[in-house]
């Protein structure tokens, strides 16, 4: 149970280069990107700020081992530096939506990037360290567009009357 | 004109309630007729983020909240949690304990397969099976209670160990409820394996090649489903699986028939392995002597009066909540590290330091303590590869906690596996995609 078996070797790559390191990765034979994730680090005053962390394995398709495992970390911060690795891990598509829903990590080449667990209206990203954890954020209205607050919104509307 | 009208799709919209959805799920699909042509999940309805409210509780508040993760095998998530937390400071776990963890973590894993095959079996008109599986699973629901105290909030384990010794009549009780559990599934098996209905729907569907499972980096039953035997537990061996002996049942080609194969084959494998470890695991002090025990009220009574000669001499007995805890178990079973694990009860109740070190412990701000640092580990939790990303920055709680849900990976893949296929194949797929959404949406 040693530490390295499950976490393998740290790299840390300049966000600028991580496709073409990722594709150079993937040739070498780690096939499978077993996690994504993100820290943030703002009271700790790190800059840059966030520290977007790959989980790389090498899986044997044959005879299902665990050849090695990749560490790769990537310090960003606000501004879009970071590319998307979609085309080359497919299961990054949901895993960067996550990354940026929680912590607002943006990437170059998904301008227009969904939030993976929260809803669009939301405002902020819930994970990062200046983001309250009692926050409370408004109601949103139904699609029909009447206001939060409005007195037609939340309103129970019975759909059997007594005639 | 009919070329016009072959050519249109339109959209359906499954869930986010849906009979047929394990949990709060949407899926969007577009359909040519009764073909998919494309489909989209749309997640995060049962999220209650746990992430965040991990990073502001102490080291062993945040167990409780991994037993809403996958809410269908709690103590994976418990001792995967744990086993995190120690790795990173360093914590090693008596022998006991660690056989306690594996017997909790294969009871959960059968709770986990049984409830898979289960409803989506039920899903697929097999209402009997839902019946049968559920019964085994209350069978076994029943011992972790015993084990635990809870039936699924179980928030079993600690950091150092685990909460208390296994009850006195565990191995019994476990034997006759094994018998009962293959009862179960040798009954399903008859009714479904051979069954021309349930296999008609499920041999050839959601079928997902070798290639295509490795790069979604999905786990468990269904990267096995395809014939790569991966497993954490053998892979990579956390607390006492090296030294027992089970097999690892993979599928071929990697549809949902294979995927129930697979889970059917597991189930027999953890009830082995639970068998395993109620032979092999060094003797605990279980034999309390129902003379030596007394309420920890009178024992305090006791103390109070100045009767300090009872406190040496009696045992507290104690809520059920508690069993388990007591000075003769918590040598099996937890670490003896007094900045880590609580003291036994009869120190607690009986005397001044036992009572200091039980609120230093528990006291907002004090407590637990894990030097600055970063780690991942990983256990094999029902769906697959349950891991745990955690950093420390050297306060009683984590700084952050990453959980790597199994399930959210297939989900992912989810378009994949439904594209090309009917909207009757939705039910099989989905059903054998075993989508937790407590682990999904976390």
């Amino acid at each position: 149970m040693s530490d390295m078996s499950l976490r393998g070797e740290r790299r840390d790559v300049s966000p600028s280069v991580v496709v073409q390191e990722f594709s150079k990765l993937r040739d070498e034979g780690y096939n499978m990107l077993v996690d994504m994730t993100c820290v943030d680090y703002m009271p700790q005053k790190k800059s840059p700020r966030f520290d977007v962390i790959y989980r790389l394995m090498k899986l044997d398709a044959l005879s299902g081992q665990d050849l090695g495992r990749l560490e790769v970390h990537c310090a960003v911060d606000e501004t879009p530096v970071l590319h998307s690795v979609k085309d080359i891990y497919p299961n990054a598509d949901w895993l960067e939506r996550e990354v940026w829903d929680m912590f607002g990590v943006k990437f170059a080449d998904r301008p227009d990037i969904k939030r993976l667990l929260m809803y669009e209206e939301f405002v902020g990203h819930a994970l990062r360290k200046d983001y309250p954890i009692a926050q409370r954020q408004p109601l949103i209205g139904p699609k029909s567009g009447d206001k939060a607050g409005s007195p037609s919104f939340n309103i129970l509307h019975p759909t059997i009357t007594g005639e | 004109m009919s070329e016009n009208r072959s050519q249109k799709t339109y959209m359906l919209n499954m869930g986010p309630q849906h009979p047929a959805m394990h949990g709060v799920v949407r899926l969007v699909l577009e359909l040519s007729g009764e073909r998919i042509v494309d489909a989209e999940a749309e997640i995060g309805y049962l999220h209650r983020a746990f992430e965040k409210h991990a990073e502001n509780e102490t080291w062993n508040n945040v167990v409780p909240w991994t037993d809403r993760l996958n809410y269908v095998s709690p103590l994976i998530n418990n001792v995967g949690y744990a086993l995190a937390v120690e790795k990173l400071s360093g914590i090693d776990v008596p022998e006991r304990g660690q056989y306690i963890r594996v017997i909790a973590c294969e009871i959960s894993r059968i709770t986990d397969h049984l409830t898979c095959i289960g409803a989506s079996s039920m899903e697929l008109g097999a209402f009997t099976v839902f019946l049968y599986m559920i019964k085994a699973r209350e069978y076994l629901y029943q011992l972790v209670d015993n084990l635990t105290g809870a039936r699924i909030t179980t928030a079993f384990t600690r950091v150092g160990g685990v909460k208390g010794d296994l009850p006195a009549d565990f191995a019994e009780k476990f034997a006759s409820i094994a018998k009962e559990v293959r009862t179960a599934v040798a009954e399903s098996d008859k009714l479904l394996t051979r069954n021309r209905i349930f296999m008609d729907r499920m041999e050839g569907t959601g079928r997902i090649s070798k290639e295509d499972v490795i790069a979604y980096g999905i786990t468990g039953p269904f990267l096995r489903s395809t014939g790569v035997p991966y497993d954490v537990r053998r892979s990579h061996p956390y607390a006492v699986y090296d030294k027992l002996d089970f097999e690892i049942p993979v599928g071929t080609s990697g549809d949902n028939y294979d995927r129930y194969l697979c889970r059917m084959a597991e189930i027999e494998q953890s009830l082995r392995l639970v068998e395993q470890c109620l032979k092999q695991i060094p003797a605990g002090k279980h034999s309390l002597e129902p003379k030596e025990i007394k309420y920890a009220y009178e024992i305090q009574d006791a103390g109070k009066h100045g009767d300090t000669a009872l406190l040496a001499k009696y045992q507290a007995k104690v809520d059920q909540t508690l069993a388990g805890m007591s000075k003769d178990d918590e040598a099996n079973t937890r670490v003896l590290d007094r900045k880590i694990t609580l003291p036994a009860k009869e120190t607690t109740y009986g005397n001044i330091e036992g009572l200091m070190n039980h609120f230093e412990l528990v006291m907002w701000s004090w407590g637990v303590r894990i030097p600055p640092s970063e780690t991942y580990f990983a256990v094999e939790g029902g769906n697959g590869e349950l891991g745990f990303h955690i950093v420390s920055d050297g306060g009683d709680g984590p700084y952050r906690v990453r959980c790597r849900p199994p399930c959210l990976f297939p989900m992912a893949a989810l378009k994949k596996l439904l594209v090309g296929g009917s909207i009757a194949d939705v039910i099989p797929t989905f059903g054998s995609v075993n989508m937790i959404a407590g682990e999904l949406d976390r």
